[in-house]
């Protein structure tokens, strides 16, 4: 069978061996990078071999994905908007953000829109309490302060970033 | 002067992350004292005498846990920081990895010097994408200035720093469950003996440091200890950045002396309430630390002997402020549901009783408890404490249990009324 992982992300991984007095301190690292490579998720495949990188077996990699919040083993959409709804932020307001954001993309947590573009989901405090609600698209940089009137500038701006992905894609095809 | 030694700008939009900018500003002056003019045993002697205690949550003294290091001479050595800052109202090492990344490594690069420390790994939560690559950045432009690398300075030390992602779990910042993940495992905390100091990463003697405890190191080695000690109170010593969240007009963080009055911060600092609006309850230090009433509240000062006279703790400097719209009941489920998730599940009192705090707190909410529930949160949350292998248990049964102790009259009222009295006014959860 033709490997799945692709000779760049190998070669990422692999740069940041010297780093550690062992190889299965990059496991969190390899599967992030993972997760960058396939749209936000670790797809199964990818498991025994980023094992054998490292040389761990399938099932270390697997009870280590299982355990953190942030990596996927099911798809998600190419934007993964989540909300953190831990107490501060709900003291400002992030439940009714998170319902109107179900309403206006029709999905619920565990859900993809049949697009595969968006998935929504809760998350626990991000560490930005103090600029609450807080929201975080895949895994880049804060969303802060932001109320339910921002939530369709938003999604237009993500909307607008994918379509621009899309025809960059179709030329290079 | 004193001014620019602190943690943060005192108008608080600046930054120093660039390495220019930091050192116009004294930066790793300190570093250069340091490595060039004192003992190790000088420098340990100094943050010791300084009074500096741990501000990741336990407040422990940062020279001690440093004299706990074996004199065996045994090597490699590690400096583990905990970037992790996931207690829930914390946000000020965020502060730290954004606006002044090279005092973290001029702090871990001392503390490095102090300790014999041949590498320290940064273990920064996930979800922290700016202050990743802030910090990545900061630490790139320290090693081609030689702060970092081989013969540092001309001290003859090699150091290095690296900066390592969690993925998303609060108990990664346990010191040991930081450890297991670091090395790359689930962030299970390991049972206790052997301590880190000992046997810490990879089995090598370890020193595990918050970021903000670190990046105070330098200011104490370039002004002294009795500079720092005359900042605070006697067994407070210093600034620290308090996180002010909820339903405050100014939200957001202060530097300030440990000590300062509580109601201070809220209501001068933070700019108070909503107008009309009265206080309900206050979380002083994280949602793991015991809950105040607004009578309590207005009476404390932020520092670690009075908190912990009124029944407290001073845990991150994180205060959830509340007023007189929320229904408390909430707030302790929304606790309560953190934990339950976040509980690693090594232990049964953990496991189980976060899950049963969770649902009992739910039911009182629901309007289906009984005034023997409320009994039963006491009981369960009492059976949590003191018999795990990592203190998460406590925290929950601290977190939660104390809104029924302290606003008994508001549980009562859901369960004499059958529902909340708020419904409609609070905050959802
Ligand atoms: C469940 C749990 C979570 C913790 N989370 C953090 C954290 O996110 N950041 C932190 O610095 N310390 C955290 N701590 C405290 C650490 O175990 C440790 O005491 C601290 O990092 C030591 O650094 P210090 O002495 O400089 O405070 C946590 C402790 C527990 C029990
Ligand atoms: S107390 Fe809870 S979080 Fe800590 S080790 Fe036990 S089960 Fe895990
Ligand atoms: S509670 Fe939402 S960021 Fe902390």
């Amino acid at each position: 069978m033709a490997p799945v992982l692709p000779e760049a992300l190998r070669e990422r991984i692999v740069a940041e061996f010297p780093k550690y007095p062992e190889k299965r301190a990059v496991l969190l690292t390899a599967l992030h990078f993972t997760q960058e490579t396939f749209e936000g998720w670790i797809p199964k495949e990818t498991v025994p071999e980023i094992a054998a990188l490292l040389e761990l077996e399938p099932i270390e990699v697997w009870e280590v994905v299982y355990f953190y919040a942030m990596f996927n083993s099911e798809p998600v959409g190419r934007c993964h908007v989540r909300v953190c709804t831990n107490l501060s932020c709900c003291l400002r307001g992030a439940r009714p953000l998170m319902r109107r954001l179900e309403e206006l993309l029709g999905v619920r947590p565990g859900e993809v829109t049949e697009d595969g573009r968006f998935s929504v989901g809760e998350v626990e405090c991000l560490g930005s309490c103090g600029t609450a609600p807080v929201v975080q698209i895949n895994n880049e940089v804060y969303r802060e302060n932001v109320g339910i009137d921002d939530l369709p500038g938003l999604l237009d701006e993500l909307r607008q970033r994918l379509d621009a992905r899309d025809a960059e894609g179709e030329s290079e095809g | 002067m004193t001014e620019e030694l602190r943690l943060l700008l005192p108008s608080g939009d600046e930054n120093w992350s660039s390495l220019a900018d930091y050192e116009s500003n004294d930066g790793y002056a300190a570093a250069k004292k340091a490595l060039q003019s004192m003992k190790p045993e000088d420098v340990l002697e100094e943050v010791k005498a300084s009074g500096l205690r741990g501000r990741g949550g336990a407040g422990f003294s940062t020279g001690m846990k440093w004299s706990f290091l074996p004199k065996d001479g045994r090597r490699p050595r590690y400096i583990a920081c905990n970037a992790d800052e996931s207690e829930p109202g914390t946000f000020k090492d965020r502060q730290i990895l954004e606006r002044n990344p090279h005092k973290l490594i001029e702090g871990l690069l001392i503390a490095a010097w102090a300790n014999t420390i041949d590498a320290a790994y940064v273990y920064m939560r996930g979800e922290y994408r700016g202050p990743y690559e802030n910090l990545v950045t900061a630490v790139d432009e320290a090693r081609a200035a030689g702060y970092l690398g081989k013969n540092i300075l001309g001290s003859g030390m090699d150091f290095d720093v690296y900066v390592h992602r969690g993925a998303g779990a609060y108990i990664c910042g346990e010191e040991t469950g930081l450890m297991e993940s670091l090395e790359g495992r689930k962030g299970q905390p390991r049972k206790r003996p052997p301590f880190p100091a000992v046997s810490g990463l990879w089995k090598q003697p370890t020193v595990i440091n918050n970021v903000e405890s670190m990046a105070h190191v330098p200011h104490i080695v370039l002004k002294g200890s009795e500079w720092f000690k005359a900042i605070g109170k006697e067994k407070s010593t210093g600034t620290t950045i308090f996180g002010v969240s909820g339903q405050v007009m100014k939200p957001g963080t202060y530097e300030l002396p440990l000590g300062v009055p509580l109601r201070e911060i809220i209501f001068e600092h933070a700019g108070g309430l909503r107008p009309g609006r009265s206080l309900k309850a206050v979380i002083p230090g994280g949602v793991s630390m015991p809950v105040l009433t607004a009578d309590m509240a207005m009476e404390v000062d932020m520092d670690h002997d009075t908190l912990q006279k009124a029944g407290t703790l001073l845990g991150t400097g994180a205060i959830i402020v509340m007023d007189d719209t929320s229904c408390v009941v909430r707030a302790a489920i929304a606790i309560a549901r953190f934990f339950r998730h976040e509980s690693c599940g090594q232990c049964t009192q953990c496991r189980e009783g976060t899950g049963w705090l969770h649902k009992l707190m739910k039911s009182v909410e629901a309007g289906t408890a009984t005034l023997e529930d409320l009994d039963t949160i006491d009981e369960i949350t009492s059976f949590m404490e003191g018999h795990t292998i990592c203190a998460l248990s406590d925290a929950a049964a601290w977190g939660s249990g104390w809104f029924v102790r302290r606003f008994r009259s508001d549980f009562e009222a859901h369960v004499h009324q059958g529902g909340c009295p708020f419904e409609g006014t609070s905050f959802e959860i």
